[in-house]
C-alpha cells in the first residue's frame, strides 16, 4: 500500500492540490481531503470503463483493433469538409496542443467547453478587460467576497474552504466561528418555531418568523471578512453568507448597473431594481466602497441568463469603477478542471481562446458563427471528433440531433451517452489519475496533474491517440496527393 | 389537473456532480438529475405530492421528471432541473449570436402526469432517433 500526496484534483476549476490518495495493487482504496465530487471521481472512475476501441459496422458498434479505429477516425476527418473537434476541458494542455495541430491539418473548427460555460465572459473580457488576481491573494487579503450568480457549495465545494471565507489567511481570519454560531442560532430558531407551532402561541410564532428578515447589519462584523451572495434563489452558498440578495431572474444587468450608479453617488428615483430594494443596494455599495480588498466571483448565473456577455461586461465595469475608491477584483468560477488551460493553450497557439475555425487555412474566430452550438444548430458540420467531453448529455436537444446525424469519433475513458452513439470510439486514460499532464486552475495558475495508478491495458492517453490520428491523417493526405500526381501524369 | 406557468432554471447540484463522476447510466445519476425542484406553494397549487411525476413543457420540447420539494425556497414561479440529458430536452438552444445557449430563465409550464420518467437509454433512442443504438448496452 502506498500513499500519494499532493495530488491535484481533476474535477473542477479549483484544482485542489492537497489530495492524498491511498493506492494498493494499482487500485485506489481511498482519497483524503477531496470534496464529494473529487472523491466520487477517484473512487468510481473505473466502474463504467471504455476498454476497447470500437467501430460501427452494419449499424452496430463492434470491437476493433486500435489501428483500425485510428485509421477510420483519420478517414472521417479527411473526408469531411467542415469537421468539428470539441471538448478539451478535461484533458491535459499537452493533449490540447496536439488537438490544435490536428484541427489545422483537417481544416476544421476546434472549440472547447467554455463555449457553453464562460464563453460570454471571455467575450466581455475582450470588450472591457479584467481586473484579475490569483486565489492566494484572495485567501490572504480579501475582506469582502461576493459570489454573484454562482453556487460554489454545489459546483466548487472546496472553494470557500481553500480560497475565500473559510480559510485562515495571513491578514484575514476565517469566518467559520461566526458561521457555527449562526448555524446554532438558526437551529435554535427552528426548534423554537416548532415549539411555538405546537403550543399555538401565535404572537411568539410571528416574532420568530419576522426575526429572519432583520439580519445582522454588516457593521457588527467589522473585524472579519464578509461574504455576500447575489443569486436568483437561495442556494446552499447563500446560507453561509452574511447577506443574501435575491435578484429577479434575468435582472442581474439592471442590478449591476444600479450599483454602478450608486457608487458614482447618483440617486436612483425608484424603490427597487430587479426585485432588490434600493436601500439594500445602497448598503451593498457602501460595503463595496468601504472594503480594503474585495472580489466578485461570478458564475453561469450571469453568462447563461438574458444579457449573457453584457451581464459580465456590467460586472467587470462595476469592478473597474470600484477601483477608484478601493482595490477590487473579479474572477469567473470556471467549471472543468482544465477549461482555463484549454483557453490558454488555444490562445497561445491560434490567438483565440475558443471557437477557432481553420476551414480557410488560417485561424478565424467569431463566436456565434464559429462556436460549436451555432454550427450544429445551422447543420453546417459534416463530422465531429469529441474528446474528454459528453455533448450528448450537455448540449440542447436541437444541437445533439445534428451532432449525431454525421460521423462521430469519440475519445473517452468511460462509457458516456456520446460514446454510445459514436461511429468510432477510442479508449483513453483519465488525465490526473492514470496520466500526468498540465492543468490551469481557474486563476490561470498552471499545476502538474499526477499519474497515480497505471491505466488498464488497451487504454491510451489522449495525447498519444491524437498523435496517432494526426499521423494517419497526414499519411492519407500524402497518399491522396501522390495518386493525384500519378493521375495528372 | 392544473397547469402552472413557471420560469425554468438549470444548474449544478452536488449530487449531479457526484453521480456524474460515478456513471451517467447509473440509477443514482438518473435520480439526481431527472428531478424538478419546486416551491412547496407551487406544488400545493398543483395538488402535487413529492415523488410524483411532472411534465415540464417549453416551446423547445417536453420531458417528464420527478417533482421534488425545494429546500431552497421560497421561490414561487421558479423551478429548477439539474444539468443533464433530461433538462437538455427543454432548454433554449438559441445562442443570440454568443455561442452560448440560454439554459436559465426559460418560460415553461409544469403539470402533474402519470407518465413514467424516461431512462437515459430511452432518451437517446427516442429523442435522437437512433437506429445507431439498437440493442446497444455495453456498460453493464
Amino acid at each position: 500500500m502506498r500513499r500519494v500526496s499532493a495530488v491535484v484534483c481533476p474535477v473542477c476549476g479549483c484544482c485542489c492540490d492537497d489530495l492524498e490518495v491511498i493506492v494498493d495493487d494499482n487500485a485506489i482504496l481511498d482519497v483524503m481531503n477531496a470534496c464529494a465530487l473529487g472523491a466520487s471521481k477517484f473512487l468510481n472512475y473505473n466502474k463504467h470503463r471504455q476498454r476497447k476501441p470500437m467501430v460501427r459496422r452494419g449499424g452496430r458498434l463492434v470491437e476493433a483493433s486500435l489501428e483500425e479505429a485510428v485509421r477510420r477516425s483519420a478517414e472521417i476527418l479527411v473526408e469531411a469538409s467542415y469537421p468539428i473537434l470539441y471538448g478539451w476541458s478535461s484533458t491535459s494542455c499537452e493533449a490540447i496542443e496536439v488537438g490544435l495541430e490536428l484541427a489545422e491539418e483537417v481544416g476544421g473548427v476546434i472549440d472547447n467547453t467554455s463555449t457553453i460555460c464562460h464563453g460570454p465572459s471571455i467575450l466581455a473580457v475582450q470588450d472591457v478587460g479584467i481586473s484579475g488576481c490569483t486565489l492566494g491573494q484572495i485567501r490572504h487579503r480579501a475582506d469582502l467576497i461576493i459570489y454573484w450568480g454562482c453556487n460554489p457549495w454545489s459546483a466548487h465545494p472546496r472553494h470557500m474552504e481553500r480560497y475565500t471565507a473559510l480559510t485562515e489567511g495571513r491578514f484575514q481570519r476565517s469566518l467559520w466561528r461566526r458561521l457555527i454560531l449562526r448555524l446554532h442560532a438558526d437551529s435554535m430558531r427552528k426548534k423554537m418555531l416548532r415549539a411555538a407551532e405546537l403550543s399555538l402561541i401565535k404572537r411568539i410564532l410571528e416574532r420568530i418568523k419576522t426575526r429572519r428578515v432583520r439580519e445582522a447589519p454588516y457593521t457588527l462584523w467589522e473585524k472579519e471578512r464578509k461574504v455576500v451572495v447575489v443569486d436568483i434563489r437561495r442556494t446552499r452558498t447563500a446560507d453561509l453568507a452574511d447577506h443574501f440578495i435575491q435578484v429577479k431572474p434575468g435582472k442581474d444587468y439592471e442590478v449591476l448597473q444600479a450599483l454602478r450608479a450608486l457608487i458614482r453617488d447618483e440617486e436612483l428615483d425608484v424603490d427597487e431594481v430587479g426585485g432588490v430594494p434600493v436601500e439594500t443596494l445602497e448598503e451593498l455599495a457602501d460595503l463595496m466602497i468601504g472594503c480594503r480588498l474585495g472580489i466578485i466571483f461570478f458564475g453561469l448565473g450571469l453568462t447563461m441568463s438574458e444579457g449573457k456577455l453584457r451581464n459580465v461586461d456590467a460586472a467587470i465595469s462595476l469592478t473597474r469603477d470600484l477601483n477608484r475608491y478601493t482595490k477590487f477584483l473579479i474572477m469567473p468560477m470556471r467549471g472543468h478542471f482544465n477549461v482555463t488551460g484549454a483557453n490558454v493553450v488555444f490562445t497561445w497557439q491560434t490567438g483565440y481562446p475558443y471557437a477557432v475555425d481553420f476551414s480557410q487555412g488560417y485561424p478565424r474566430y467569431n463566436p456565434g458563427e464559429t462556436s460549436v452550438v451555432d454550427i450544429l444548430l445551422r447543420g453546417d458540420s459534416d463530422a465531429a471528433l469529441v474528446i474528454a467531453s459528453d455533448p450528448v448529455a450537455t448540449f440542447p436537444k436541437a444541437a445533439v440531433e445534428n451532432l449525431v446525424k454525421n460521423p462521430l469519433i469519440v475519445i473517452t475513458p468511460d462509457v458516456t451517452p456520446t460514446s454510445l452513439v459514436a461511429d468510432v470510439v477510442l479508449p483513453s486514460t483519465f488525465v490526473g489519475i492514470e496520466t500526468s499532464g498540465t492543468t490551469y486552475r481557474m486563476d490561470h495558475v498552471p499545476l502538474p496533474l499526477k499519474k497515480v495508478v497505471e491505466p488498464p491495458e488497451g487504454c491510451v492517453p489522449d495525447e498519444e491517440l491524437l498523435r496517432m490520428i494526426l499521423r494517419e491523417v497526414r499519411a492519407i493526405k500524402k497518399e491522396a496527393a501522390v495518386s493525384t500526381v500519378h493521375v495528372e501524369a | 389537473m392544473g397547469r402552472l406557468k413557471v420560469s425554468l432554471l438549470t444548474g449544478r447540484t452536488v449530487n449531479q456532480g457526484k453521480w456524474k463522476e460515478f456513471g451517467k447510466f447509473s440509477r443514482e445519476y438518473m435520480e439526481s438529475v431527472a428531478v424538478c425542484e419546486m416551491d412547496p406553494q407551487d406544488m400545493k397549487e398543483l395538488g402535487l405530492k413529492e415523488g410524483r411525476n411532472v411534465r415540464v413543457t417549453t416551446r423547445f420540447g417536453c420531458i417528464v421528471v420527478k417533482a421534488e420539494k425545494s429546500k431552497r425556497g421560497p421561490h414561487p414561479g421558479t423551478v429548477f432541473i439539474p444539468y443533464g440529458p433530461w433538462a437538455n430536452i427543454v432548454v433554449n438552444p438559441e445562442t443570440d449570436g454568443t455561442g452560448m445557449p440560454s439554459l436559465k430563465g426559460i418560460e415553461a409550464t409544469v403539470e402533474p402526469t402519470e407518465e413514467p420518467v424516461m431512462r437515459l437509454e430511452e432518451i437517446l433512442t427516442r429523442h435522437y432517433g437512433n437506429e445507431r443504438l439498437r440493442g446497444e448496452r455495453r456498460d453493464a
